[in-house]
């Protein structure tokens, strides 16, 4: 009997087509799909989010850009952000803060403000050329998650631009500016500190200042945007 | 068995240190894969998987280009920037990132400096001149991209006539150019302050250093060719370098004594015109 099992087991892929799991192999697991406790609540099919209420639908995701933004502001290491990346929180950061940049040195035939489509296309062709560069020099993010924690990152810039706006419906004359310099040079470190915080853990040593400097150079660019918006009078 | 004679016995290549002082060109194969070599010469014993392939085009760490940087602001007469700080490693990180940043730093600097100008001016109005940013970044990327172009394309039609020791390959000219620019962002930064002087002497300055390291560099390239050759080749190089600079000051930066009025558009394209070649 003990011979002819082994003769079995030197054959190759011998027994596989009598496998049965005996009652003395326990098997285990969960196989259950993970949902959100909003589709147990509307009663529907656990399993799928199709038929759940589009209120559900968009409330999801809107507490996952929340709780990222929330991350964003106390940038601490945790891999939330890189994890489930997403990249509403970017789209609606950016085009807040386009519209914001709206509306300013209305002569507007020429020599104005950034325009609408030139704000977009510094933040996503900066955000994805920054994202090529860090890869380029051998880092261990993905594309998209770099791309992520980027735009989340413009959250203390355009926080600023809404503050820059409100200081400028007060006055526009020197203190106004020192006030505007204030908020914006502070808003550039903490966004440059937050997103170095993710991406350069992600690089070896000797690189880190090389993948720093074009965040560096991105938030300034923005900054700069931000600080020498000037309303039409 | 085999004599030392038979054309199919396995050759061993020189060692390839001896081979690389002989001759820089030198095809040098070395066997062994030591992963504790520094990257370069694993580039180029030919071992390159996936990921030194991505670093090839960023091969390198904070001190490499901080050295070819200080490199291109100071350039001795006889060290060739190509020979010594490249060593056929070119790179793209170094020329565009400091293509970039002259480009916003001109922007910049501009923006700030027309309005220290106009400071004061009961009718002045401030406006940021952001559409300047696209104008600077075409002119800066096309001399920095396509001067190079012209200038491999031209020493590769050279080289088929006269046999030169020296040849560069479009990557190393594009990193020495775009390495020449880095001087002008110290400069640019330089003339906010509305001082004609201040901004000529600057622009001196970086012109000189600039124009030698290019001229330096490719000096072995063609002193072997016609002298006609020479001279239009080397005047070129000069020629569009200060163009670049002048009409990047011209443009960008109003004169001081002038009235409010908008920077001469038309004088500023035909003077930018030829350095976009």
């Amino acid at each position: 009997m003990a011979t002819g099992a082994e003769e079995e087991a030197n054959r190759p892929f011998a027994g596989l087509s009598d496998v049965s799991i005996s009652e003395d192999i326990p098997v285990e697991g969960d196989i259950s799909v993970p949902v959100g406790p909003s589709a147990r609540r509307g009663g529907d099919d656990e399993f799928s989010t199709l038929d759940e209420p589009v209120k559900e639908t968009v409330l999801r995701d809107l507490r996952a850009v929340g709780k990222k933004f929330v991350h964003v502001l106390y940038p601490k290491r945790s891999s939330a952000l890189l994890r489930d990346w997403d990249l509403w929180g970017p789209l609606l950061l950016c085009v807040t803060l386009a519209l914001l940049l709206q509306g300013g040195a209305a002569d507007s035939d020429y020599q104005g403000g950034p325009q609408f489509a030139e704000v977009f296309v510094i933040v996503w062709f900066g955000s994805i050329i920054i994202t090529l560069n860090s890869k380029l020099l051998g880092g261990t993010i993905s594309f998209f998650q770099s791309l992520c924690v980027l735009g989340y990152c413009i959250l203390p810039l355009t926080a600023a631009m809404a503050v820059c706006r409100i200081v400028l419906v007060a006055g526009s004359g020197a203190v106004s500016f020192a006030v505007r310099l204030a908020v914006v040079t502070a808003s550039f470190g903490w966004s440059t500190f937050a997103s170095t915080a993710f991406l350069a853990d992600s690089q070896p040593a000797n690189r880190k200042a090389l993948v720093v400097y074009p965040v560096f150079l991105f938030y300034f660019v923005i900054g700069w945007m931000v600080l020498t918006f000037s309303p039409s009078q | 068995m085999a004599s030392t004679n038979d054309p199919f016995q396995f050759q061993e290549f020189e060692e390839a240190g001896n081979l690389l002082e002989a001759d820089r060109n030198a095809t040098t194969i070395t066997i062994e894969d030591d992963i504790t070599l520094p990257e370069k010469q694993r580039q180029a014993a030919g071992f390159l998987s996936d990921r030194d392939e991505e670093d090839i085009l960023a091969s390198d760490d904070k001190t490499e280009v901080k050295e070819r940087i200080i490199g291109s602001v100071l350039p001795w007469p006889g060290k060739n920037f190509i020979h010594l700080y490249l060593r056929r490693n070119p790179d793209l990180y170094g020329p565009f990132w400091i293509c970039t940043t002259l480009v916003f730093a001109i922007a910049i600097s501009g923006n700030i400096s027309n309005f220290l100008v106009h400071l004061g001016k009961p009718n002045y109005k401030y406006t940021p001149e952001f559409q300047k940013v696209t104008i600077a970044a075409t002119a800066i990327f096309s001399y920095a991209w396509f001067v190079p172009l012209a200038l491999w394309g031209f020493l590769l039609w050279r080289n088929n006539k006269i046999m030169n020791l020296v040849s560069y390959s479009f990557m190393e000219i594009v990193c020495v150019y775009g390495y020449s620019l880095s001087i002008y962002i110290p400069a640019v930064v330089l003339w906010i302050l509305p001082f004609e002087w201040l901004r000529w002497c600057t622009i001196v300055v970086a012109l000189c250093l600039s124009g030698s390291v290019l001229v330096m560099t490719f000096w072995p390239a063609v002193r072997e060719d016609h002298p006609k050759v020479i001279i239009g080749i080397m005047s070129a190089i000069v020629v569009l370098n200060v163009l670049l600079a002048v009409g990047c000051k011209t443009y960008f930066f109003s004169k001081p004594e002038k009235e409010l009025q908008v920077d001469n558009p038309v004088a500023a394209e035909i003077t930018k015109a030829p350095s976009t070649t």
